[in-house]
């Protein structure tokens, strides 16, 4: 079998799931006959027909409360919107409704409800197309925030996303959508959230990270090994419900950690996790936690993004700086 | 060029008009004023439920509260129109519609004082809970319609929310896809012409709330939202467009809040006593009663037997209510997943630990 990119890992669990289960329904935005923007959904609509590929009018608002709808009255509807730019207007839907359905009504009724959403930056996109806001979406309880970082996680955890009883935001970041291929084999088997993956295993340093910051981390740990520092890198994955175990058992390992996002530092998602090792990893560290972030300013327009962009030469830099400590 | 004038006709529909004569000829169902009586009696224990659930937040029983006060035509007329397999998705001024659907008088004060186990209804178990931020059900409500559609059932949802949810996005985004995809959705507007404290005429330039319909290409009418039998009838009509040629409606229920927006507000900040006065005129239960006796069928007896009735139902619901446990602090994680995380424990353990320490 052809190796594949996240696209088209998208795209294959996608099929599976609308093949596997009669209520997985697609919808969104150019999702149907157009096949999507960045045709995650190519040839659903002509596979699956218009009454599960549904071509939405333009209102995100709209796409997320009639998957509100739609879940608890049976579907499990997988939308997508086009950019994460745009999911703001669906956040009055997460926060008021999707994540609060199973609760308000002690069990009653429930939201299986998936939006998939790009998100992120490196591929000089306009305005409003290149942020990362999960951890705006962490913060929701009831909710779950997923990210892959691969074509084979892209499958796995879609899958688990769509057969999950709750909502999920299944955010993808774009970067990485046709950074690569791989073989995914298409057998239907999901794989875990609530928990991440330890991606390389290490000794020295902990690398914790999401995303397209994952390549980024790789090519740090490559640098760093050249030098006889060895990484851990873990991919954090479900960002919420967050695992601390994972991270504090690297940390306690490693006795140092570098958490790497691509989002703006304050209130990332990587303050999270350092207050998880202060409060519950503090004895194990050798040296302080690192973030290594976007700074806290607006994502610049395309010719100053790569300067916005976190890289494997910062990570490199933070983890040769916590070697120093012992 | 020459300046034309939209084509924005809104039919208004009244059968009973505020003195209880008959200014049309009656739908079927009214025909026999007897079949009248259990709408008139759901009107007058919400209106008693209303009364006695405000008392209890006056006397620290129960947290805020929405009283329906003047409208209860709009929530028993919508409810009596609807078969059990219809989905009702209330705004929180509903409750005459909701215990016409079943929901129980204790699971409303349930709600009302604080308890998630009152939207866990006991019947009516696919309608939604009470939506709170306003106007947010109706996209639910399209939502639910394409379900039922998708699935071969014979069904339509009513989506009930006030005049003030109009002037928001999500009324105008929801009725734009039950034109564009043909759902049976009716949407009702309990216009009780005062979003809090604005008003009808400063919410929008519209001439009516019904005609916003026309730029969705669905249906909208306005009914007299004090004649029980217009908003029955008018309702029943728009879901049997629904049902069957998913075709939508908008269904503006022309009535008047009474009483305060909820305990927390005071409305003589912004309204004056006169024009609250005025409007007790054309009150709902009077009304309705009013037709009835006219027709000889009811009397003076049946109702002093119908208010004892009523107000011992609702005093036995309070009773339960009041006797109910509170829920179990570990409840706030129980129904947070279907699955919940592992790192969710430690929490949970927490809260039940400080609030057992509490007891």
């Amino acid at each position: 079998m052809a190796e594949i990119n996240m696209v088209q890992a998208v795209n294959l669990a996608l099929a599976r799931a609308l093949e596997d289960d009669p209520s997985v329904v697609v919808l969104g935005e150019d999702v149907g006959i157009n096949g999507g923007v960045f045709r995650a959904t190519e040839g659903l609509y002509n596979r699956f027909g218009q009454d599960r590929i549904l071509d939405t009018p333009l209102a995100e608002a709209l796409i997320a409360g009639m998957s509100v709808g739609m879940a608890a009255a049976g579907l499990r509807p997988v939308s997508e919107i086009q950019f994460m730019g745009f999911i703001y207007p669906t956040i009055d839907q997460l926060e008021c409704h999707a994540s609060r359905l199973r609760n308000r009504t002690r069990g009653r009724l429930s939201c299986p409800m998936v939006i998939r959403a790009p998100y992120g930056g490196g591929v000089h996109a306009p305005e409003h197309h290149s942020e990362s806001r999960e951890a705006m979406l962490a913060h929701i309880p009831g909710l779950r925030v997923v990210i892959p970082s691969s074509p084979s996680r892209a499958y796995g955890l879609l899958l688990a996303a769509i057969r999950d009883p709750d909502p999920v935001v299944f955010l993808e970041p774009k970067k990485l959508y046709r950074a690569n291929a791989e073989h995914v084999e298409d057998d239907g088997i999901a794989l875990p959230m609530d928990t991440g993956f330890v991606l390389r295993e290490g000794d020295d340093v902990s690398l914790v990270t999401w995303g397209a910051m994952v390549q980024e981390s790789f090519a740090a740990a490559a640098t760093l090994s050249t030098r006889g520092i060895e990484a851990e890198i873990i991919d954090v994955s479900t960002l919420n419900p967050f695992d601390p175990e994972q991270v504090l058992a690297s940390v306690e390992k490693t006795g140092r950690c570098v958490i790497i996002h691509e989002a703006v530092r304050t209130g990332g998602f990587g303050s999270e996790i350092g207050a998880t090792i202060a409060e519950h990893g503090l004895m194990s560290l050798l040296a302080p936690v690192k973030r290594v972030t976007a700074p806290d300013t607006v994502v610049p327009l395309a010719k100053l993004e790569s300067c916005f962009m976190p890289g494997a030469d910062s990570i490199v830099q933070a983890a040769t700086d916590l070697m120093a400590y012992s | 060029m020459v300046s034309r004038e939209p084509e924005l006709e809104i039919p208004f529909h009244r059968f009973i008009d505020e003195v209880g004569q008959v200014v049309q000829k009656l739908p079927g169902f009214a025909t026999d004023p007897q079949n009248l009586v259990p709408l008139y009696r759901a009107m007058m224990l919400t209106r008693v439920f209303d009364e006695r659930a405000v008392g209890l937040q006056r006397t620290g029983r129960l947290g805020t509260y929405a009283s329906s006060l003047g409208q209860e035509a709009v929530g028993v007329g919508v409810a009596a129109a609807m078969r059990d397999q219809d989905v009702l998705l209330p705004s929180f001024r509903e409750q005459g519609a909701m215990l016409w659907r079943g929901v129980s008088m204790k699971e409303l004060l349930l709600y009302w004082g604080g308890d998630e186990r009152g939207s866990d209804f006991t019947k009516a178990r696919s309608d939604f809970p009470i939506c709170i931020p306003v106007g947010t059900q109706f996209s639910h409500a399209a939502g639910v319609a394409f379900a039922l559609k998708q699935q071969g059932v014979d069904a339509a949802a009513v989506a009930v929310a006030g005049d003030g949810a109009t002037s928001k996005g999500d009324f105008y985004e929801a009725m734009n896809i039950t034109g564009a995809w043909r759902l049976p959705v009716v949407f009702v507007i309990n216009n009780n012409q005062w979003a809090i404290s604005v008003s009808r005429t400063k919410q929008t330039a519209a001439r009516s709330l019904a005609q916003k319909s026309v730029a969705a290409g669905i249906l909208g009418l306005q009914v007299d939202g004090n004649d029980v039998v217009a908003v029955k009838q008018t309702v029943s009509e728009a879901l049997e467009r629904a049902r069957h040629s998913c075709v939508a409606t908008v269904v503006e229920a022309v009535t008047y809040r009474l009483t305060d927006h909820t305990t927390a507000d005071d409305a003589s900040r912004y309204r004056s006593d006169e024009e609250v006065s005025k409007h007790w005129q054309y009150e709902p239960v009077r009304r309705l009663r009013q037709f009835m006796e006219n027709n000889h069928a009811w009397s003076s007896a049946d109702e002093e037997a119908l208010q004892k009735q009523v107000a011992s139902e609702v005093e036995t619901a309070i009773q339960a209510y009041l006797d109910s446990d509170a829920p179990a602090a570990g409840s706030m994680f129980d129904y947070l997943y279907k699955n919940p995380p592992k790192s969710l424990a430690n929490q949970r353990d927490h809260i039940v630990t400080r609030a057992a320490d509490d007891g």
